[in-house]
């Protein structure tokens, strides 16, 4: 039941991100927009792992982390649309958005921005006492900015439950890892706030899944933040129109050979969890669910200028 | 009535209001043991527990972001910037999360972020700054810059029942001086009301902050050779209380704004635009402003003080105006 529930979200992931891509070339809807193709294992193991009650912050890259975590996929991609039925009632785009009901506390689009922030929501669960742990989703790239090093720094003096969980897809926009780390290994970076830090294997659910159980339990139970790298590798563009021109086709070709859909796919025939037949048919469903979100946004009035106008501050 | 400093004012404050609400957490560096480099929190870690009196690394956008997070969560943070120079590390965290919460994704975001402005003191050219023109021009942030006692105490107790980001601008020349005030706390002031400190025909003096309290000595000075100015302390620079200041341009005809930042880009400019959109035909004379020199604040007392507005260049620039045909 665990991989057909994860299987169903990967796809439906993998088919919003696919959407979004084609939306942008049809001229339908507007800004900019990150895609996570490619990356759907960690998304979708990193939010089977978490309790309700647990918070996760995500990143400009978000759209996975945020249908993984239950975001209805109309309201998320009304952001894109600049409707009113948005998360953040078209004000936000596809960087910003946020719903504390569901536990995702979104990301605001400035690299590594996410990470205290994350940090923040764990303080309030230690202080509270409640046995909240925050999933802190960021890139290969905000791991090089200073607000990591200062974050986690304090997150281990104070034993905070929060999980740093680095998608390493290879490139920071078009830098390469070989050219933005000194030392390739970002778990090793764990070594010097005297916390766990592990690589994983970021395209094969179970193994991110259980990983990320084991170390919320561990946070949960007070022992502190953990350092999780999931090697992964973001098949799609950085944003759209990427020409892609820093790697080149036959790594991609490569890259496409350890597909997490694909193996999500195989595991699940090998097991026989499902049959080819059964596939499809999730294949069709979630074929069904985008159209009719991307019907509903079409149809959504668009965000209300007015209401913004009055929005600044809180009552 | 009492007498005592504006830092016992502040730290009766945060005793009042952390006793009062238990979601109210203090954070920050050297604020616990130490007391804050002003004694600003002093006793306050032996009275609430190192819980709620957090000291941090050094590390200001990660305790500026933490905070964030979670005041978002359901705390009430009030976080201090030792020196408000050392803001410039917490901008990202104000501009880019803070002052998008509540316009871009509906949320609150009760935090309070203490800091020490301004010059005086010789502590040198990244010491001693007035920054809050950083923050001015950024829709989402509140800007309280107390210059007394019973101000600073009523307007930090608003900062922090307040559900926005509130900077809160605590000039270090301010913590020594002595007030007069009733025994008893005051209560919380609503921001955007400006004070008429002086009343007067001849001129509007405005200013924020320490500039407030030379305003008012160069005031009473010009009184001495007749000159009557009227003194008006924003209290709040956002939200500006625009209408207090048009009204009194309006009787006067003359304007000077004070402020201590260096004069190109700062706060003083924006008055003076409004005030000519608004008041322009009540004008009998051009906008002044009279603030610090466009240079870095050296560190030399005698090179110093000549950098910044005091009691004699305001006396002699609100004569100056008065006095012009």
């Amino acid at each position: 039941m665990l991989l057909k529930a994860a299987y169903n979200q990967m796809l439906l992931i993998r088919y919003f991100e696919e959407s979004i891509e084609r939306l942008f070339l049809e001229g339908r809807v507007m800004g900019t927009a990150h895609t996570c193709i490619g990356q759907e294992a960690v998304s979708v193991g990193v939010a089977t792992a978490l309790q309700p009650q647990d918070a996760m912050t995500t990143t400009h890259r978000g759209h996975g982390h945020f249908l993984a975590r239950g975001a209805e996929p109309a309201k998320a991609m009304a952001e894109l649309f600049g409707k009113s039925i948005g998360y953040s009632k078209g004000r936000g785009g596809s960087q910003m958005m946020m719903a504390p009901e569901m536990g995702f506390y979104g990301s605001n689009g400035i690299t590594g921005g996410s990470i205290p922030f994350a940090t923040g929501i764990a303080l309030d669960a230690s202080i509270r006492k409640t046995d909240r742990v925050s999933a802190c989703m960021f890139g290969d790239g905000a791991s090089n900015q200073g607000v990591f090093h200062e974050t986690l720094n304090m997150a281990a003096l104070w034993k905070l439950p929060v999980l740093y969980i680095v998608e390493n897809n290879g490139y920071a926009m078009s830098t390469s890892t070989d050219q933005g780390l000194a030392n390739p290994c970002i778990a090793d970076r764990a070594k010097a706030y005297n916390i766990p830090g592990v690589t994983i294997n970021g395209n094969d659910f179970e193994e991110v899944y259980n990983c990320v159980q084991q170390y919320a339990e561990a946070a949960r139970q007070g022992e502190g933040p953990a350092l999780i790298e999931c090697m992964t590798y973001r098949l799609s563009g950085h944003s759209r129109g990427d020409p892609r021109v820093y790697r080149t086709r036959e790594e991609e070709q490569e890259a496409w050979k350890r597909d997490p859909v694909k193996t999500m796919e195989k595991q699940l025939l090998e097991r026989k969890v499902l049959t080819a037949a059964q596939i499809e048919e999730v294949q069709q469903k979630t074929t069904a669910i985008i159209d009719k979100a991307i019907i509903t946004c079409e149809n959504a009035p668009p965000a209300s200028a007015a209401e913004f106008q009055n929005s600044l501050f809180a009552e | 009535m009492r007498n005592i400093t504006f830092t016992q004012i502040i730290r009766e404050t945060l005793e009042a209001e952390l006793t009062r609400d238990e979601t109210i957490f203090l954070m920050g560096e050297d604020i616990g043991v130490y007391g804050g480099p002003f004694g600003a929190s002093r006793g306050l870690l032996e009275k609430f527990g190192s819980e709620r009196i957090r000291d941090t690394p050094i590390s200001e956008q990660a305790i500026t972001g933490i905070a964030i997070g979670a005041a978002v969560a359901g705390q009430r943070p009030i976080i201090e910037i030792m020196f408000m120079d050392f803001i410039t590390l917490a901008v990202d965290q104000m501009v880019n999360m803070a002052a998008k919460l509540h316009p871009i994704y509906g949320q609150n975001c009760p935090l309070v972020l203490r800091t020490t402005p301004g010059a005086g003191r010789g502590y040198g050219a990244t010491h001693s700054q007035s920054l809050e023109r950083i923050f001015c021009g950024i829709p989402g942030i509140k800007i309280a810059a107390p210059s007394n006692a019973r101000d600073g105490s009523a307007l930090l107790q608003t900062a922090i029942r307040d559900n926005n980001p509130v900077l809160f601008l605590e000039h270090k020349l301010l913590y020594p001086m002595r007030f007069e005030v009733d025994d008893k706390l005051p209560e919380p002031t609503p921001f955007g009301y400006a004070k008429i400190t002086r009343e007067g025909e001849d001129l509007t003096i405005i200013a924020w902050s320490y500039m407030s309290v030379l305003a008012l000595q160069a005031a009473a000075k010009l009184s001495n050779d007749d000159i009557e100015a009227e003194v008006i302390d924003l209290r709040t620079l956002a939200p500006l209380d625009i209408d207090t200041i048009i009204e009194s341009v309006k009787s006067t005809g003359r304007v000077m704004i004070i402020e201590e930042g260096p004069l190109t880009g700062g706060f003083a400019g924006e008055i003076a635009a409004q005030i000519t959109e608004q008041a322009f035909e009540y004008l009998d004379y051009p906008v002044k402003r009279l603030a610090g020199d466009d240079l870095p604040i050296p560190s030399a007392k005698s090179l110093e003080l000549n950098c910044i507005p005091s009691v004699a260049t305001i006396t002699k620039a609100a004569s100056d105006l008065a006095l012009a045909d």
